[in-house]
C-alpha cells in the first residue's frame, strides 16, 4: 500500500466516495475493503460510519443519475451490530410411519450398506431437523453452514464450506463440508426430495448421501448451453471409504453436467460422475451357506460411476400450474481388495480372503404436478447384486441371485412455498421373501430466510 | 468466392456480436428496455417470459450457462427474483455480476415501492419486505428505470456512452409522450371499481387512478378456495366492479368462477412484454393493456 494509495483512500473517504471511487478501478475499489478490514479492528465505530459512505460509492450511478433516481434512491441499510447477521432458515420436519415389517430387521440383500438406512421408527416420529445459516463473508467468499439435528437428540454438522466468489472465468472453487457434486439427488437436502426416503441405490453405495470433507473446483463453459466440470479431492472418511490414518487425498470425484431448454416448455439436465475412494478394515458381515452370519472387514478400494439425467416439462415454463419431472439415476460399484474374517465365529473360512465385486443400482421416478399446490409422484428401484468373488473363501459363500427393488407412490400438498404436506406407499422387497408395505405420513416446514429453487 | 465472402461476412457478424455487452435480464420488461437503449450494441438474453411467474423459477442449467458470458444482469429486485437469481450468479463463476457489482442492477431501487407490507410475517402469505415488486405495470416506472440503466450501459460500455446516453434521450421524449397519451385515453377508467386475482396490478391500479375492490386470493400467492370467492361474490354484489382482471401468466380459473358468477368480464392482461400477441415491445404493452381495460369496462 503505497502513500498515492492511501491519499487516494483518505479522499476517497474524506469527500465522499461517490465521485473519487467511481473513478476507481475495481482493484482499487478491493483493496480500499482490505484496508477497511484491517483498520476496523483499531476503530470500529469511526469505521462503521466511513463503511456506509463506501457502500454508497458503489451503489448504482450517482454521477449522471437524474433528479427522479436520486429521490427514490433506497433507504439507508440499517446499522448496528445485528445488521450483518447472516441468512437464517430452519426446516422442521416430522412423519407418522407405519411398516409391515420390523425395521430393526431392515437389510439389502446381498449389500453391506453403512449408517442408518432403515426405514422408521413406526408410529410417530420427528424427522431430522436444520438449521441453516448463510451469508457473504467478505469481498471473497461467502458461505453456509446447517446443522442437522437428530430426533435421537444429536448434532451434526451437514454442510460447512465456503464457496470463493470473486474468481473470473466461471471457477468456483468451494471448500469445507459439503454433499458432493456427485449424481443429481446427492447435493439436494433431504427436505426437498420428492419422496421420504433416498433412493435403495444411495443406500447401498453411500449409505444415505456422499458427503465430501475437501476441496471442489468447477468450472462452467461459456456456451449457451450449460456444461460444467467438476472436480473433488476429500478425506475420504466416508462410507464407502472410511478414516484411514493417512495424509494426502482420501478420495477423488470428477463429473460433467450439461443441460439445457428445450423450446419454452422443457429443460434438461445430465451428467456423469466418478469416485474413487479406499477403505481400510471397513465393518462387513456376510452370512454363509451353513447360515453363519459371519463378521468381516474390507480393505481395499472401492469406485463408483454414476449416470444421471433430469428432465422437466412445464406448460412456456410456468410450473405453477402443472409440471411434470422426470429423474433417474444409475450407478455401477467396484470394490477390490480383502476381507479378514472373525474366525472365532466362524471357524469354517480362512482368516483372509481376497474379494472383489462388481454391483449397480438404478432409480427412476416422475413427479406430475396436476392442478396448483398439488403433485402425485411414482419411483421404482431396484440393485443389481452383480458379481462377488470371495477368493479362496468362494466355497462359503454362495451367489446370490436376489435383486432387492422397491415401487413407491406419493401424492403431496404445498399449500405455500413454505409448507408441504405428503403421503407416501412403498412396497419394498429387499429381503427374499419378504414384502414391506411401508406408509409415510411426512410434514416439511421451512422457517425464515427464503430458500433457493434449484433445478 | 462466394464460399468466402459468407465466410468473412459470418466472421464480421459474430465479431460484432462479441463486443457487444451481454445483457441478462430477469424479465421482459428489462429486456425490452435494454433494446430499446442499447440498441446494436447490446445482446439481450431474457431469462423468463410472460406466462412465467418470475417469482417461481428455477435455477435452470440455461439460465446459469447465459448467466456466465453476462456482462450485466438487469433485474427487478425487491425480492422479486430471490429464489433463483442468488443461485444463479453463484453458481455462474462469473464475479462481473455478483450483487454490488457495477454488472448487477436493480430497477426496484429507482422506483418508490407501493404496498410496503404492515405486517412482515409469512403468515400474510407471499409478502414481499420491500414493497410490490410488479413495478413494470406503470410505464411512468420503466420511465424512471430508464436513465439509470442507460447511465449504467455506459458505465460497462464507456466506449459507447454517448450511444446510449443519445438513445436514453431519445427514449424519454418518446415514451413520456406515449405516457401522455395512454393517460389521455384511459381517462375514462378513473374511479373504475375492479377485482383483481392477485394483487399484481397495485402500480398501475394506482397510475390510471382505479379502484381496487376486492382481490381473488385471500392473501397474496396463496391460492382461494371456494368459501373464499362466494365471500368475494357478496363483495361484488355491493360494490359492482367492472371486471376482474389477471396477469397472463396466471390460471383462468378464479377470474372465470367469479366472472361467470357475478356476470362481470374477466380480463387478462399482458402484463409485461410477450404477455400476448399484441404486447409486442414496451409501447404495445400498454396500448395493448390500456384497450383490454377499456373494453372491459364498456361491457
Amino acid at each position: 500500500m503505497s502513500i498515492r494509495w492511501w491519499t487516494q483512500a483518505a479522499l476517497a473517504l474524506a469527500f465522499g466516495c461517490a465521485t473519487a471511487a467511481h473513478a476507481a478501478s475495481d482493484a482499487d475499489l478491493d483493496a480500499i475493503r482490505n484496508e477497511i478490514k484491517q483498520l476496523k479492528e483499531q476503530y470500529e465505530a469511526r469505521i462503521r460510519a466511513l463503511e456506509d459512505r463506501l457502500k454508497a460509492a458503489e451503489t448504482p450511478p450517482a454521477p449522471a443519475a437524474p433528479p427522479v433516481a436520486e429521490a427514490a434512491a433506497p433507504p439507508p441499510p440499517a446499522s448496528g451490530i445485528a445488521a450483518f447477521n447472516p441468512a437464517i432458515s430452519a426446516v422442521l420436519q416430522g412423519a407418522y410411519i407405519n411398516l409391515s415389517q420390523d425395521p430393526h430387521k431392515y437389510m439389502l440383500a446381498g449389500f453391506v450398506p453403512s449408517g442408518d438406512i432403515a426405514p422408521g421408527p413406526r408410529g410417530f416420529s420427528i424427522a431430522e431437523s436444520e438449521l441453516n445459516l448463510s451469508a457473504s463473508v467478505d469481498h471473497l467468499f461467502s458461505a453456509a453452514l446447517t446443522f442437522s439435528l437428530s430426533p435421537e437428540n444429536t448434532v451434526e454438522v451437514e454442510e460447512a464450506y465456503a464457496v470463493a466468489t470473486a474468481l473470473p472465468y466461471g471457477i468456483t472453487p468451494k471448500f469445507g463440508r459439503f454433499f458432493s457434486g456427485l449424481g443429481y439427488l446427492n447435493q439436494q437436502h433431504q427436505h426437498v426430495w420428492d419422496f421420504y426416503d433416498a433412493p435403495l441405490v444411495y443406500q447401498a453405495f453411500f449409505g444415505g448421501q456422499y458427503t465430501q470433507n475437501g476441496v471442489q473446483v468447477k468450472w462452467v463453459a461459456p456456451t449457451d448451453t450449460y456444461l460444467e466440470i467438476g472436480g473433488e479431492a476429500g478425506s475420504g472418511t466416508n462410507f464407502p471409504g472410511n478414516d484411514r490414518n493417512k495424509n494426502g487425498v482420501g478420495d477423488w470425484v470428477a463429473y460433467v453436467n450439461a443441460g439445457g431448454d428445450v423450446g419454452a416448455s422443457n429443460s434438461w439436465l445430465a451428467g456423469v460422475s466418478y469416485l474413487q475412494t479406499a477403505a481400510s478394515d471397513r465393518a462387513f458381515s456376510i452370512v454363509d451357506t451353513s447360515g453363519i452370519d459371519t463378521p468381516a472387514s474390507f480393505t481395499g478400494r472401492s469406485r463408483i460411476a454414476v449416470a444421471d439425467f433430469v428432465w422437466k416439462w412445464a406448460p412456456n415454463g410456468n410450473a405453477t400450474n402443472q409440471n411434470f419431472k422426470l429423474q433417474g439415476e444409475y450407478m455401477w460399484r467396484r470394490e477390490n481388495g480383502d476381507l479378514a474374517y472373525d474366525s472365532s465365529v466362524n471357524p469354517n473360512v480362512a482368516g483372509t480372503s481376497s474379494y472383489g465385486s462388481r454391483q449397480s443400482g438404478f432409480y427412476v421416478q416422475g413427479v406430475y404436478q396436476f392442478m396448483p399446490e398439488w403433485r402425485a409422484g411414482a419411483r421404482y428401484d431396484r440393485l443389481d447384486p452383480g458379481s462377488v468373488s470371495y477368493g479362496d473363501n468362494g466355497a462359503y459363500f454362495g451367489a446370490v441371485d436376489f435383486h432387492p427393488q422397491r415401487t413407491s407412490l406419493m401424492v403431496d400438498w404445498t399449500p405455500s412455498e413454505f409448507s408441504r404436506l405428503r403421503l407416501q406407499y412403498s412396497q419394498a422387497k429387499v429381503i427374499p421373501g419378504v414384502t414391506d408395505n411401508q406408509w409415510f405420513l411426512q410434514y416439511i416446514l421451512t422457517l425464515g430466510a427464503h430458500g433457493a429453487h434449484r433445478f | 468466392m462466394i464460399r468466402y465472402l459468407i465466410a468473412t461476412l459470418s466472421l464480421a457478424a459474430s465479431t460484432a456480436a462479441w463486443c457487444a455487452v451481454n445483457v441478462f435480464a430477469t424479465v421482459p420488461e428489462w429486456g425490452a428496455l435494454a433494446q430499446e437503449l442499447g440498441g446494436d450494441k447490446v445482446n439481450v438474453y431474457v431469462a423468463t417470459n410472460a406466462l412465467q411467474d418470475p417469482h417461481h423459477v428455477e435455477a435452470k442449467p440455461s439460465l446459469i450457462a447465459r448467466a456466465r458470458s453476462a456482462d450485466l444482469v438487469v433485474a427487478t429486485g425487491a425480492e422479486l427474483e430471490i429464489g433463483w437469481l442468488p443461485l444463479v450468479t453463484q453458481q455462474a463463476g462469473n464475479p462481473k455480476i455478483q450483487p454490488g457489482k457495477p454488472g448487477y442492477f436493480e430497477a426496484a431501487r429507482y422506483v418508490t415501492l407501493l404496498d410496503k407490507p404492515a405486517r412482515l410475517d409469512r403468515a400474510e402469505g407471499d409478502v414481499h419486505a420491500a414493497g410490490d415488486p410488479h413495478i413494470q405495470t406503470d410505464p411512468r416506472n420503466i420511465l424512471k428505470v430508464a436513465q439509470p440503466l442507460a447511465a449504467k450501459l455506459a458505465e460497462i460500455d464507456p466506449a459507447n456512452a454517448a450511444y446510449y446516453a443519445d438513445r436514453g434521450t431519445a427514449f424519454a421524449e418518446k415514451y413520456g409522450a406515449a405516457i401522455r397519451n395512454w393517460e389521455k385515453d384511459a381517462a375514462s377508467l378513473r374511479g373504475a371499481p375492479i377485482v383483481v386475482q392477485h394483487k399484481a396490478f397495485t402500480y398501475l391500479i394506482a397510475w390510471l387512478g382505479m379502484n381496487q375492490v376486492a382481490a381473488l386470493e385471500p392473501k397474496p400467492g396463496v391460492e382461494p378456495t371456494t368459501a373464499y370467492l362466494s365471500e368475494v361474490l357478496d363483495i361484488i354484489k355491493q360494490k359492482q366492479p367492472k371486471m376482474v382482471i389477471r396477469a397472463a401468466y396466471q390460471s383462468d380459473r378464479a377470474s372465470q368462477w367469479i366472472a361467470e358468477r357475478a356476470n362481470i368480464p374477466a380480463v387478462a392482461l399482458p402484463f409485461t412484454v410477450g404477455g400476448d400477441a399484441q404486447a409486442k415491445d414496451l409501447y404495445s404493452l400498454f396500448d395493448d393493456t390500456i384497450a383490454r381495460l377499456r373494453s372491459g369496462a364498456s361491457q
